[in-house]
């Protein structure tokens, strides 16, 4: 079962490099962390934090909408686009499982975006770091941005596998995974927004809309970067909701999607017929 | 049918409102070569589908070296073709064929003398999306030697390779016969090596209306040779006249005639003497017998 996991993992891996998708993904999130942390230097003296900790803040908020983004990207095409071309029925005259073959892909899909994290967000970090200081509440918080946006992209990965086994075909699966993104990243933070403004500090407010947050791995993953660093918390200003939580619950749900993502991905695969 | 590879008994499948399949029996035993031919949309490749588990029937019974399609063992046993072969463009030729025979627990140093038998050994390392049709073709044909199968399942293996290629393919399925390996060919073109094969079986509209050896087919489509008799000058009309024949291009006639008379007309053709310059003779071809099968000119 691990031979034929890694194999299909390392024919992903080269697919990833020769299609140039390693490096622009690497590209992108050098860039945008980069910038983010040298826009983000102005207000340094003001809040009385380090630097590298104001950029861990900005670049927390850049990977709630990169991380999905860069995923889904990876994701959408690689079960739909291989049933297309025809290629699915092949390998699956082999003897390798849909649970082999989606955990294959996932691997070197996932082992893409770490090395784009940790390329980008430690570039910047150590921009940061080397310009405007850093302590080690800072460091711990930028370990902490790396693993959970590493996880994030895990949760969107696997969402993407199954809107890919879902949709038929990869220009559909393109489509849902636009829609998905949306509505995971912008369109349910503005529904709970205009709730909580509506209930104006009501029930709604102090008891639902917590946990509402902590089940959307977007937010899951800000709220546990947020709860777990007082200066990210401090700059974002997001930790009325955070505080409001067990500890436990962000981290649990981040970790949670990936696992569930996976599992409704092969409950669809297996009703694909190639 | 104990040593039966392949056993399908009574196969149906719908989709939607359309029967694909109906009531498909058909076995193949080891070495054996069988045509599967039928037009578009027979149901060949669903057939196919069906033996490799791909798709699931709606009854009947399909077994794979006694075990079930689809299952781990099925699946080490059998080699696919599909009708279209796309890999992936970014890879090579030797990556594609190493995946497939890691995933086929088969040995690696075989690879490199499989891309060589198929011919494509020099652009082993260069990407598949530089290949042309016949070379993927070839290399699709390559992962079916992987591991020597017991089953071979070809779907229209012949489409876009020229003549060479094609013949090269068919001594590919004589060598893979030879060592053992039953090797299903589906098809909805004919050409004279189809011929090569040791059982044809017809599938028209998901029915299986013949499976047969060339031979016994032909005996008992019953199809008329055709004789074609070239006149001397202006004889062509009375030739017509007394044979019944009809005309073609002037001076020819042609006769249609059941393979127990055709002995009887030749002895009056050659009785009109001078009148008869020439005498063709066209018996049944696979194609005749192709398209009085799947025609439906059997009932
Ligand atoms: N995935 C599918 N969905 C719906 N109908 C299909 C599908 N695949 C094949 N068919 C239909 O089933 C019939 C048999 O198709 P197929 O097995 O591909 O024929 P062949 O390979 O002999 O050309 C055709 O009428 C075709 O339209
Ligand atoms: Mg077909």
């Amino acid at each position: 079962m691990i031979r034929r996991i890694l194999a299909i993992a390392r024919i992903e891996a080269i697919i990833t490099r020769r299609n140039r998708w390693l490096l622009m993904a690497t590209v992108i999130m050098v860039l945008f962390a980069v910038a983010l942390t040298l826009a983000g230097s102005a207000p340094t003296g003001t809040l009385g934090v380090n630097m590298l900790t104001v950029s861990v803040a900005s670049m927390t908020t850049l990977s709630v909408y990169l991380a999905p983004l860069l995923a889904l990207m990876m994701a959408f095409d690689s079960i739909a686009g291989e049933a297309e071309r025809g290629g699915l029925g092949l390998l699956l005259s082999y003897p390798v499982s849909r649970a082999e073959i989606l955990l294959g892909k996932f691997l070197a899909h996932i082992a893409a975006l770490a090395f784009a994290m940790v390329i980008g967000f430690g570039t910047a970090g150590a921009l940061a770091a080397l310009s405007g200081g850093a302590d080690a509440a800072s460091l711990a918080a930028l370990l902490r941005l790396i693993l959970t946006s590493i996880l994030l992209g895990a949760a969107f990965l696997s969402l993407g596998y199954m809107l890919s086994a879902l949709a038929g075909s990869a220009t559909g699966a393109a489509g849902l995974s636009a829609g998905l993104w949306l509505v995971f990243v912008v369109l349910y933070d503005l529904g709970l927004l205009g709730a909580v403004v509506f209930d104006a500090g009501g029930w709604f407010t102090q008891k639902v809309f917590p946990w509402m947050m902590a089940a959307n791995p977007a937010d899951a993953f800000r709220l546990w970067n947020i709860a777990a660093s007082d200066g990210v918390a401090m700059a974002t200003g997001l930790a009325g909701a955070a505080s409001a939580l067990p500890i436990w619950v962000a981290p649990v749900s981040l970790l949670l999607w990936p696992v569930l993502g996976l599992l409704l991905a092969r409950r669809f695969f297996g009703r694909l017929e190639p | 049918m104990a040593d039966s590879i392949l056993h399908i008994k009574n196969a149906g499948k719908s989709r939607g409102a359309m029967r694909v399949l109906e009531g498909v029996s058909l076995n193949a035993e080891p070495g054996q070569r069988i045509a599967l031919l039928g037009h578009n949309g027979a149901g060949k490749s669903t057939l196919m589908k069906a033996v490799l588990g791909l798709t699931t029937l709606d009854d009947g019974r399909i077994t794979v070296d006694g075990a079930r399609p689809g299952s781990a063992h099925a699946r080490t046993v059998t080699a696919y073709l599909p009708e279209a072969v796309a890999f992936h463009k970014s890879l090579t030729g030797r990556e594609q064929l190493t995946l497939f025979a890691r995933l086929a627990g088969s040995d690696m140093a075989q690879v490199a003398g499989y891309l060589d038998r198929v011919g494509i050994a020099d652009a082993a390392d260069r990407r598949i999306g530089t290949y042309s049709k016949g070379m993927r073709q070839r290399l699709g044909l390559a992962q079916v030697l992987l591991g020597r199968p017991k089953l071979a399942l070809l779907d229209e293996p012949t489409s876009g390779l020229d003549p060479i290629s094609r013949h090269e393919l068919y001594a590919i399925i004589d060598e893979m016969a030879a060592h053992g390996t039953a090797v299903v060919i589906a098809s909805h073109t004919l050409t004279e090596v189809e011929a090569r094969t040791d059982r044809i079986a017809i599938l028209r509209d998901g029915r299986l209306v013949a499976d047969d050896t060339l031979d016994n087919l032909t005996l008992r489509a019953g199809l008329p040779t055709r004789l074609r008799v070239r006149a001397h000058g202006d004889a062509a009309a009375r030739i017509a006249d007394e044979t019944g024949g009809t005309r073609v291009n002037g001076v020819s006639v042609d006769l249609l005639c059941t393979p127990d008379r055709k002995m009887a007309e030749l002895r009056r053709l050659s009785a009109m003497g001078e009148a008869v310059a020439d005498i063709e003779m066209h018996p049944p071809r696979l194609e005749d017998l192709y398209r009085h099968y799947s025609k439906g000119d059997s009932q």
